[in-house]
């Protein structure tokens, strides 16, 4: 488990890192979100104990990681931004280094055999660290961070350099490993922690700007209540029905897409759902229901809207948003 | 500490250090050796031993060039630093892995010595002390480096500060001849490593001289933990 209350850094005037708090439950994936240069290795490194923090606290298992640092350090498999890889090194030299290093008390050969062969290294387990290509090194990376099987495991952007298919393969090794360590990973790609993560943390300019399940977050900016509908029939006519559906708040006609089929945008409040209503009135009618989609935003918006302010015109989810904070 | 100890020493012999360390330093005490036992034909070595000193100033930052700063140009310093070991047994696993080299090296003097004993008699008794003397001048002069590589990224750079560092120590004397100020100049005496050493391979043996080096070792290595520390709460 991990606890941060009110964690600060600053680097001179500059606040890298201000007042951010929150806790991570066993078997639980906290995915760390942010622009380049937000924050989020600075808050890791910070609940590494490679670097101190200017006020607050970090308790991994609760262990202070600046009152008790070795304890607390033992509890955790840290994955850097860069590996900490020594590139004159073979692999399982490397790996028996590492084991060394962290007192591991696992009987060693079935620990690194079984450690190399869940991020698929052991094919390369005899060569140069410094040969190899940069997907391999970096999951030399996460074999490093897993040795000793710490209860936390701290992944600092672990699918960069990647290939596709070896992106796959490592969330889905960190969607299982999830099950029974604490995981935080920091990514600046939705998709991935929208994949892997239970909950989200969006941090920009060093502060909290969302906190949220990824469940949440993505229902905020979804989906049955905003449905934009293709359906051929008379505009006014069309627009006046749907005015009458309950719960609605607006419905408007956007550009005629073919001779006499317009689109159609509706909203209604939040958790209402009106697409049975909407099929319903124009089997009533006999309008043909050409096509219909929710007007879903994706992680990419909400996360643009975070982050850059009001950039982007939205409804509601960000009122939601702000209270969950 | 073993496993960065073991690590390290590891890392001398796969990068060329060990080598060139081991090579040079031999090289040396081999000419010294000759030059100073058997083309004159005497069993005594004290001779070798006082060039050494000097010697030590030149090769001792070569070895501990290395041991920190390409830790942080690598970025490997950070999987060290959050792993759970302290900052005294990174700081001391390292330096232990330079001074087991630099014992290895002084190694090659000791063969010398026992064929000079086949030939003549030896004086161990002098001879041990000697040794003890270069090995323990060797433990201060390697912590000196082992900071000053903690300071930079750069191992060059490491090197000459090093060297320059190093010869400060051994022109303590030099400096306090030109010093006027009184207890400046009696200060800097205490400080001398060349006065201690060489007395000792003029046959003064001084225990105070052995605890002068081991505390030097000491309080330097003491300074280098300091000094990651500091960056860490900086």
């Amino acid at each position: 488990m991990i606890e941060v209350r009110n964690l600060t850094k600053h680097y001179g005037d500059k606040h890298a890192v201000n007042d951010i708090s929150f806790t991570v439950e066993d078997g639980e994936i906290l995915g760390f979100l942010g622009p380049n240069g937000a924050g989020k290795s600075t808050t890791m490194n910070m609940l590494t104990g490679y670097i101190s923090s200017t006020s607050g606290q970090a308790l991994i298992n609760g262990v202070d990681i600046l009152e008790d640092p070795i304890k607390a350090k033992s509890y955790i498999g840290y994955l850097p931004e860069l590996p900490p890889l020594y590139l004159d090194m073979t692999v399982k030299g490397y790996l028996n280094y590492i084991y060394d290093l962290k007192k591991c008390k696992l009987p060693r050969k079935a620990h690194l055999k079984e450690v190399m062969a869940l991020t698929k290294v052991d094919d390369v387990a005899e060569r140069i660290i410094k040969n190899l290509s940069k997907g391999y090194k970096q999951r030399v990376g996460l074999a490093q961070a897993l040795i000793g099987n710490p209860p936390v495991l701290i992944l600092d952007e672990p699918t960069v350099g990647l290939d596709p298919k070896q992106i796959l393969e490592i969330r889905t090794l960190i969607k299982k490993l999830g099950k029974n360590h604490t995981v935080i990973l920091s990514s600046h790609i939705l998709s991935e922690i929208q994949a892997v993560c239970d909950r989200i943390i969006i941090i920009n300019h060093g502060h909290v700007a969302a906190h949220d399940t990824t469940d949440n977050l993505s229902k905020n900016v979804s989906t049955d209540h905003r449905i934009i509908a293709r359906i051929e029939g008379p505009r006014d006519e069309i627009i006046k029905a749907m005015r009458n559906i309950e719960g609605i708040k607006y419905c408007r006609a956007d550009m005629e897409r073919e001779p006499g089929v317009y689109e159609y945008e509706l909203e209604a409040a939040p958790d209402t759902d009106i697409r049975r209503a909407i099929f319903d009135i124009c089997a009533e009618h006999h309008w043909y229901l050409l096509a219909a989609r929710s007007a879903e935003l994706t992680l990419e918006d909400v996360f643009l809207k975070i982050t850059m302010g009001e950039g982007i015109t939205l409804p509601d989810p960000d009122a939601e948003k702000g209270g969950a904070d | 500490m073993g496993a960065i100890y073991r690590r390290e020493v590891g890392a001398f012999f796969t990068s060329s250090i060990a080598y060139i360390f081991l090579a040079v330093f031999w090289m040396f005490t081999g000419y010294f050796f000759y030059m100073s036992c058997l083309y004159p034909g005497t069993t005594d070595m004290s001779n070798m031993f006082q060039s050494m000193f000097l010697i030590c100033v030149f090769l001792i930052p070569i070895l501990t060039m290395r041991l920190f700063s390409e830790e942080k140009k690598q970025k490997t310093e950070q999987g060290l630093l959050t792993a759970p070991v302290s900052l005294g047994e990174i700081v001391f696993g390292k330096y232990f892995a330079a001074l087991t080299l630099y014992t290895i090296a002084l190694l090659m003097p000791f063969v010398y010595a026992l064929i000079l004993s086949t030939f003549g008699l030896v004086e161990w008794g002098m001879l041990f002390a000697n040794f003890l003397a270069l090995f323990l001048l060797g433990a201060a002069f390697i912590a000196v480096g082992t900071l000053v590589s903690a300071l930079t990224e750069n191992q060059i750079a490491a090197a000459v500060v090093s060297f320059v560092s190093l010869m400060a120590l051994y022109m303590i004397d030099v400096i306090q001849e030109y010093v006027t100020v009184e207890w400046v100049s009696t200060l800097l005496g205490y400080l001398s490593f060349r006065r201690k050493y060489f007395a000792i391979t003029c046959g003064l043996f001084n225990v105070s001289t052995i605890v002068f080096y081991i505390s030097v070792a000491i309080l330097v290595n003491y300074l280098t933990i300091r000094v990651f520390e500091r960056r860490r709460w900086s």
